[in-house]
């Protein structure tokens, strides 16, 4: 009649996923802090897909539950906003242990559409998501901006530089607009020409997502960041403004 | 984008000059220095209500409420006090909307939706006309549970109501607009395609 007992710590501790995740941050993360009281589960739109929730995922991993770590499609459905650290009494990095579950997907069997977007970035310097080229996004830039010239004229002056040295503003570029939807660029070039703003795309790491920060591949993410970081400084931009 | 490029140099020690900024905090500081005149008259008489939307890695994750203060502050120049109306909760701790993370894209698209069940509660609990959206992520998301959910808000960028505001956008710069704006403050009304 009796079921089997559920054996825990069937691993040596410190070989747990829990107690590496633990070694790699800060305050270990506080992930040994949990009081369980659920402030994070109650709070969190995640809770209840995959018949899981924050604190059901950190107890598992405290319990040494590896397998069922790894497999969980739950990691992919967090989308590691923060609230729960926001909420928890003990500041519990729940999302670094749901970005380093991910890390544990092979890279190939993580979900096509976000690897697939993270190798677009790696194909050229832009590292945009869309793999659109420097050249491309240069081209609507100038196209868009040439006709909106005309066809406001209160904008004649208006400009969108690419590489503009000594700018003060190196921004970036939801890569949405000027593959899709180019329109949607000048109400930004407006603002920015009326507020008087001395400010420049550059024609490498123009693009504004990073898909493989949400991939959890390090490598990837690292490359995409140093890219758009060292076109601000050989630039000599003094800020780095995001439109997101 | 904020949050990847500051988490991304600090966990990598990538060199940088820069500080990374967002641009709601300089939104905000031109407004208030005068270089943006905006100005709210255009919804005087219309009373177009609007709702915003946190975006996590913005707010949550990165400035904090400070941001979300110059978000409200803008917001609240470019539509009238009047005709804002704030989702519960807020600021720092408002819901994730589900497109962040990935999720948009990770083919899990029930599991997105119900998800994003609660950030439609609470932006039909303000009955506003608009939710804005000043994340690509959020901006698809709440599009999507607006449609999906049935209640047929519309889902603007910021850009647009600064520029709507200071009475420079163009017929053909009004994607997410409805109808009831479509006609509004129209720049170059002849350049419509």
């Amino acid at each position: 009649m009796t079921d089997l007992p559920i054996r825990l710590g069937a691993k040596k501790e410190s070989s747990t996923f829990l107690e590496k995740v633990k070694q790699i941050l800060p305050e270990g993360g506080n992930l040994n802090s949990c009081l369980t009281c659920g402030a994070c589960s109650s709070g969190c739109p995640a809770t209840g897909l995959e018949n899981m929730d924050p604190r059901k995922f950190l107890r598992m991993a405290a319990l040494g539950m590896d397998e069922e770590i790894q497999k969980t499609k739950w990691v992919w459905m967090c989308t590691m906003c923060q609230r729960c650290i926001y909420v928890c009494p003990m500041q519990i990095n729940i999302p670094q242990l749901v970005y380093n579950a991910r890390a544990l997907w092979p890279r190939e069997q993580r979900p096509k559409g976000i690897l697939g977007s993270c190798d677009m970035a790696l194909r050229n310097e832009s590292r945009s998501a869309m793999g659109t080229s420097p050249e491309d996004f240069q081209f609507t830039v100038e196209d868009v901006l040439a006709e909106y010239q005309e066809a406001q004229p209160e904008f004649a002056g208006m400009e969108a530089p690419i590489d503009k040295e000594g700018a003060e503003f190196f921004l970036n570029q939801n890569s949405r607009e000027p593959v899709t939807e180019p329109d949607e660029m000048l109400p930004l070039w407006k603002i920015l020409h009326l507020a008087g703003a001395d400010w420049t795309y550059g024609s490498k790491g123009w693009g504004g997502e990073n898909y493989c920060l949400f991939l959890a591949d390090d490598d990837a993410w690292k490359q995409i960041t140093s890219t758009t970081a060292k076109q601000a400084d050989d630039l000599g931009c003094k800020t780095y403004l995001n439109t997101e | 984008m904020t949050f990847s490029v500051l988490a991304g140099l600090k966990k990598f020690n990538i060199p940088h000059k820069f500080v990374v900024k967002n641009i709601y905090e300089y939104y905000a500081k031109w407004i208030r220095e005068g270089k943006l005149k905006v100005n709210s008259d255009w919804n005087k008489d219309l009373k177009v209500k609007f709702t915003v939307q946190d975006p996590c890695q913005i707010v949550r994750k990165t400035y904090g409420d400070p941001i979300a203060e110059d978000l409200r502050f803008v917001v609240k120049s470019v539509v009238g006090e009047e005709n804002f109306i704030d989702m519960q909760p807020n600021r720092s701790n408002n819901y994730c909307c589900g497109g962040g993370g990935g999720f948009l894209q990770s083919g899990y698209k029930e599991q997105r939706l119900a998800y994003g069940r609660l950030k439609d509660a609470q932006i039909q609990a303000t009955g506003a006309d608009y939710c804005i959206a000043g994340c690509h992520n959020c901006h698809a998301q709440i599009h999507e549970l607006s449609e999906h959910y049935g209640k047929g808000y519309g889902v603007v960028h910021l850009w647009t109501l600064i520029c709507l505001s200071l009475g420079i956008l163009g017929p053909n710069e009004r994607a997410y607009l409805h109808d009831d704006l479509k006609e509004v403050n129209v720049f170059h009304p002849e350049t419509e395609m």
